[in-house]
């Protein structure tokens, strides 16, 4: 691709971005919103968290893996009972990372 | 209750997203070095960071760019792959809602998923009058270290050792996030809907799974919600 039309990919890739990351604070306004729609805005942290997580425990190359070759998994689990119990975020990513390093070496 | 001062904040802001940064300096290091592998001119590089800043539509972009699609092509892929950013913009919009318009503009362009995650964190604990300046300190931490990372990934063409498994910071900085938001049932059915849609749709292109999974969770909470508020009003009755 030539250089001209790769700064252009840059340009309009950029101006997409932001337009979606603009569009409800600044685009749309709020008051237009429908109530059932400002009713379900507090599901979508859990759903998008879970959604992102998830798949990256479980899925290996994009197939299932349920097995305990599957390290991410269990050190995932190590870190989720972390998480529920100490509720800390830098325990949680420790406790993970620790555990996956160590699942390697064995 | 008084209100932490602005730059409280702004350090909170800065010093809260500093377990993403194991996994979001691996990631700009390896794009700066795929995007010149791929034949992007370097100061090109550095302009998907700058002007894109977002990991995931870059690493695909940059691929689409070396195997020579169309730029017409990359931009809507940009544009499919960075849909999910409207879920973070429709759940922030609300706390932002009183901010003046140059905030809006400025937190907008700084909304990553990791920035999402950490502002949604925030917003859940309270004393809000400040807290945009909390977000203002992650997104600007996040950028700068995205800038910086992917500098030295264009500069050393760096490949990281295979077994540091830094990338994997990302979804254990999520997973401790995500405690915190499974208050009740209907968001719990909201988390383990978007969880296993997710995985089921694992094989969908451009993170599409993930759009599609969180999309049907938010209705999942929504409906979930509305019958066990049906259920207690026929109790309470």
């Amino acid at each position: 691709m030539p250089e001209g039309s790769i700064w252009l990919v840059v340009g309009l890739g950029g101006l997409v971005t932001y337009l979606i990351r603009l569009s409800f604070i600044v685009v749309i306004p709020q008051e237009r919103l429908p109530a059932t729609f400002r009713r379900a805005l507090r599901f979508i942290p859990p759903a998008v968290l879970a959604s992102i997580v998830l798949p990256e425990l479980v899925l290996r190359d994009g197939a299932l893996a349920l097995s305990p070759d599957n390290h991410r998994l269990l050190a995932g689990l190590v870190a989720a009972l972390v998480a529920w119990r100490l509720r800390s975020t830098w325990l949680t990513i420790g406790a993970g990372l620790l555990a996956l390093i160590l699942l390697s070496l064995l | 209750m008084t209100a932490s001062p602005p730059h409280r904040e702004f350090l909170a802001g800065v010093r809260d997203q500093l377990p993403l940064l194991l996994g979001v300096v691996p990631f700009g290091l390896i794009f700066g070095a795929l995007a010149i592998s791929a034949g992007v001119p370097p100061l090109a590089a550095q302009g998907f960071s700058l002007v894109i800043f977002a990991g995931s539509a870059q690493f695909i972009a940059a691929t689409m760019v070396g195997s020579g699609a169309l730029p017409g092509v990359v931009v809507f892929t940009i544009l499919i792959v960075n849909l999910r950013h409207a879920l973070y913009s429709a759940s922030l919009a609300p706390h932002l809602a009183h901010l003046p318009r140059r905030w809006k503009l400025a937190l907008s362009w700084l909304l990553t998923d990791e920035a999402f995650a950490m502002a949604s964190a925030r917003y859940r604990r309270g004393e809000l009058a400040q807290a945009h300046w909390h977000m203002l300190g992650t997104g600007m931490a996040l950028w700068a270290s995205w800038q910086v990372s992917t500098s030295l990934g264009i500069a050393l063409g760096t490949r990281l050792p295979e077994n540091l498994p830094l990338d994997f910071a990302l979804p254990l900085t999520f997973l401790a996030i995500l405690r915190p938001t499974l208050v009740d049932g209907p968001s719990r059915a909201a988390a383990a809907a978007g969880g296993l849609l997710a995985v089921l749709l694992g094989g969908l292109p451009f993170k599409l799974g993930l759009v599609v999974a969180s999309l049907a969770a938010v209705a999942i909470g929504l409906a979930v919600e509305q019958l066990s508020g049906r259920r207690e009003a026929e109790g309470n009755a």
